[in-house]
């Protein structure tokens, strides 16, 4: 309640664009850090088809699955696929001078990814890959034109393939994606995907700042004891005025 | 012609009031503060108990694993040590470790939970070097004990008990951490069963 | 001076003893139970005393920060998000010193605002208000230096973009922006003298300036909303008019004084009350919004520096986007930087150049009011547009207000010489 009444408040301000945005307008990622359920499910996604390649160099074990409700020795035997200690970052084993190799850039650390891009850039970049022979891996995707790494969920949303449009741009006609569809060869539903990348979504979004929900908790607590004091000091002032007045 | 503030009941009872809840405020600003010297997850992590496998350790060896960055070392010691351990019992300064250098799960005639393994903190306690083993030639130091541990820095003996022999700077036994056997062959050095 | 009065019981008697080599009491007296303000401060008064709990907020904030800080090319980003993460509290600690850099000039430029309007940089505060410039300036060294140490692609091309301001800087230009950075990019070097002046000497020139205004402040006394002066020459206030409080004798023995209140208890009140009032403001973002949409910390950030990656757009945090708007709306180089250079000594100008007799607008003509209400439009443009990508509409408009800018200091030098003010009240109203 008072998080929206404030966001409200400040959504009055001129927003300013922070940077400009992908051409592609973003879906919304609906994502909710309170859910374990979604967090352990997005976690157990993240290590089984992101983690090969990309780290949470700043990011422990333990404190992941004490945050997200993951008892400790079970988050060993689930979720830990190498020799890695529980209290030890989330990293892989990849050699960044031969991931640079054979990706061209070496795949980028993840544990601020939803920081720096927001939620719903991750969310819309999971759901916008579509074949494209012409790419090395096969596939393009079209919130990040050009990517540089296969569909890892392939496997699980199917073969997506893409609706093209044209479209001006700054004078120039140019094709644009206008829908993705996939031939229904993966494991998911379209429904399912949806809530396994909103899931995988989530998890990013808690990694990227794991101390939000400790904040607002400690947040809500501040703030009703800093109205109690207002209230105090508003008293004591009137009562000191009365002097002057 | 005066400051003093108007002596009515009101005033009094807010300025108090004022007083008592801005304290607890700065209490309670000043315990991020206070906390953040807590130990960090990254302190915590690399002082997490460790497991030692000692599937391979065989008679008469010694390994060294790192704990809360001390050297911890775990022996398996022969019959012919533990014997020898009975005989010079006279020399040594706390050769009942009277001395609160272990928990009470160590606190026998072999200073472990098994007579054969013994895991000990590698660390002096005159002054904080780390005594090297002798496996063998011990008796040059101590006469008739093939087998100890012996101190480069002053000279400090120990036995294969990690107890302190007599007349050398060393005032206590070498320091036994909390230890448990997870199964036959797996150590976890830093936990105790039953001791948090 | 009168004999000091010694104090009864055994609190007293170590205050004594205090006394007796410190001047405690008498400091005290002077300058806040027995100090006389105008009895009239209103919302605008507010932000001195925020302004110092915010510079103890960052100097403690920031002392606890460098405990983990490592100001290294190698470990500052790192470090940080090992403070967020790793450190218990060390989120808190960090979002209360990115937040309170933002609230250091929220409330630093209200304060500047209310110094405008009422008037209070004229004759006889001139100093004053030039200790209060060099105090802006030394935030905004601070500001600027510590945004580098995060270590993120603002950090780093965001210093990029400042350090080669200096560059245009004729015959030497190259040279000195080498030896600023310390080596041919932003590196570690730069990083830690930038360090090094952020932690200890800035805040030092701070505290020292801040010390420095405040001793202005207390020899020429508070101005208020009226803009009239409290002490009055001796014997000229009639008794029955005289305040009921008592003041200090430093004060009474040389003027008469009219509509005064002592500071404390009056003023600590009230000035609790906007400190309870403000911090509600800053914890809401502190714990709820400690980015605030990216105006407090921008998303790039978050993201390692990269020499080889520039972000899309750099742009320097909102307390300089109105100075950067005014040097990106100049399409020379050098002329930019002068004139955003001169932008802000114009600000330490004031004094000169308005030639006023009366300081508040509550008594100034309506000129000066639309000139104060246009060079707030223009600054919010200005800030506006500097935080923006560059188009064509965003260039117009701060070449638009950046001569209008500069044109609220000319018109004010023009009219305030023979200005059509209303008659001065005698005494403090309300």
């Amino acid at each position: 309640m008072m998080k929206k009444l404030l966001i409200g408040l400040f959504a009055l301000l001129p927003t300013f664009a922070m940077a400009a945005g992908p051409s592609v307008p973003l879906m919304e990622a609906n994502h909710d850090l309170t859910d374990n359920a979604s967090l352990q499910r997005g976690a157990k996604l993240f290590m089984n088809y992101c983690l090969g390649c990309h780290q949470m160099q700043y990011q422990r074990y333990e404190r992941t699955f004490r945050d997200i409700g993951i008892p400790v020795e079970i988050g060993k035997e689930t979720l830990i696929f190498d020799d890695s200690k529980v209290g030890g970052h989330i990293l892989n084993a990849m050699d960044t001078d031969d991931a640079a190799k054979w990706f061209g850039a070496a795949p980028p650390d993840l544990t601020l990814v939803a920081r720096v891009r927001g939620a719903d850039w991750v969310y819309t970049y999971l759901k916008s890959f579509y074949v494209d022979e012409s790419r090395p891996f096969g596939v393009n995707n079209s919130v990040f034109p050009l990517v540089g790494m296969p569909h890892v969920l392939q496997e699980l949303q199917g073969v997506p393939t893409a609706e093209f449009e044209e479209v001006e741009e700054h004078g120039v006609k140019v094709q644009k994606v206008k829908n993705i569809t996939t031939d229904g060869s993966g494991e998911l539903s379209a429904d399912e995907y949806d809530q396994a990348v909103r899931d995988l979504t989530n998890f990013l979004a808690y990694v990227g700042e794991p101390s939000r929900l400790q904040s607002e908790a400690l947040g809500i607590k501040v703030l009703g004891f800093l109205v109690i004091f207002f209230i105090l000091a508003f008293l004591l002032k009137k009562e000191y005025w009365r002097d002057v007045h | 012609m005066s400051n003093a503030p108007v002596d009515n009941s009101r005033r009094r009872f807010l300025t108090i009031a004022t007083s008592v809840v801005g304290g607890v405020g700065a209490v309670g600003a000043a315990v991020p503060f206070i906390a953040s010297w807590n130990p960090s997850e990254r302190a915590k992590s690399a002082g997490a108990p460790v497991e030692v496998d000692i599937s391979k350790l065989e008679p008469g060896q010694l390994i060294r694993v790192e704990w809360r960055g001390k050297p911890v070392w775990v022996v398996y010691r022969t019959p012919a040590m533990l014997d020898e351990m009975k005989k010079h019992e006279a020399n040594l300064r706390d050769p009942n470790s009277e001395e609160p250098q272990q928990l009470d799960s160590a606190k026998n005639s072999h200073r472990s939970k098994r007579p054969e393994i013994f895991v000990a903190v590698g660390i002096c306690t005159h002054l904080g070097c780390s005594p090297s083993f002798l496996n063998g030639g011990f008796g040059e130091k101590v006469e008739g004990t093939e087998h100890g541990f012996f101190c480069p820095c002053h000279g400090s003996k120990f036995d294969m008990a990690g107890r302190v022999f007599q007349a050398v700077p060393a005032p206590l036994n070498l320091e036994i951490p909390p230890y448990t056997f997870i199964d036959d062959t797996t150590i976890l050095v830093g936990e105790e069963e039953g001791v948090a | 001076m009168t004999a000091k009065v010694d104090k009864p019981g055994a609190i007293g008697a170590v205050m004594n003893w205090i006394d007796d080599r410190i001047p405690m009491t008498r400091v005290w007296n002077m300058h806040i139970a027995q100090y006389p303000a105008p009895k009239n401060f209103n919302f605008w008064y507010l932000f001195g005393s925020l302004a110092i709990l915010v510079l103890v907020n960052q100097i403690l904030t920031g002392i606890w920060l460098t405990m983990n800080y490592v100001p290294s090319g190698e470990g500052a980003f790192a470090s940080i998000e090992y403070i967020m993460r790793d450190v218990e509290y060390g989120w808190l600690l960090r979002y209360l010193h990115s937040t309170g850099a933002s609230a250091f000039f929220i409330v630093v430029y209200l304060h500047m605002f209310r110094g405008m309007i009422y008037g209070s940089y004229q004759k006889p505060r001139e100093l004053l208000w030039v200790f209060g410039m060099l105090i802006f300036l030394a935030l905004m060294a601070e500001a600027f230096m510590g945004y580098l140490l995060p270590w993120g692609q603002m950090s780093f091309w965001g210093a990029q973009v400042i350090i080669s301001l200096f560059g245009a800087i004729p015959v030497i230009g190259d040279d000195l922006t080498l030896w600023i950075r310390g080596d041919y990019v932003i590196s570690g070097a730069t990083l830690n003298r930038f360090f090094a002046l952020h932690v200890i000497a800035l805040p030092l020139v701070l505290v020292i300036l801040v010390f420095l205004h405040i001793v202005a402040l207390h020899e020429v006394g508070s101005n208020n909303p009226d803009g009239i002066d409290i002490k009055r020459k001796k014997g000229t206030v009639a008794e029955e008019d005289k305040p009921k409080f008592k003041f200090h004798e430093y004060y009474t023995s040389k003027k008469d004084i009219v509509d005064a209140i002592p500071f404390h208890p009056y003023y600590t009140v009230k000035d609790i009350l906007g400190v309870a009032g403000f911090l509600i403001l800053f914890c809401w973002v502190v714990f709820f919004m400690p980015e605030m949409n990216g105006f407090f910390l921008e998303a790039p950030n978050f993201e390692a520096a990269n020499p080889l990656k520039t972000p899309e757009h750099i742009f320097p945090v909102w307390y300089f986007t109105p100075f950067y708007a005014i040097l990106r709306a100049i399409p020379d180089k050098l002329m930019g930087v002068i004139a955003m250079g001169v932008s802000i000594v114009m600000l330490a100008l004031l004094p000169w150049l308005d030639r006023g007799k009366v300081r508040s607008i509550r008594y100034r003509s309506g000129i000066h009011k639309l000139n104060i209400a246009q060079f707030v439009v223009t600054f919010f443009i200005l800030g506006w547009a500097g935080a923006t990508p560059q188009t064509v509409t965003s260039t117009i408009l701060s070449q638009i207000c950046t001569v209008t800018y500069f044109m609220f200091f000319v018109l004010l030098f023009v009219y305030s010489k023979n200005e059509n003010t209303k008659p001065l009240p005698t005494r403090l109203t309300k």
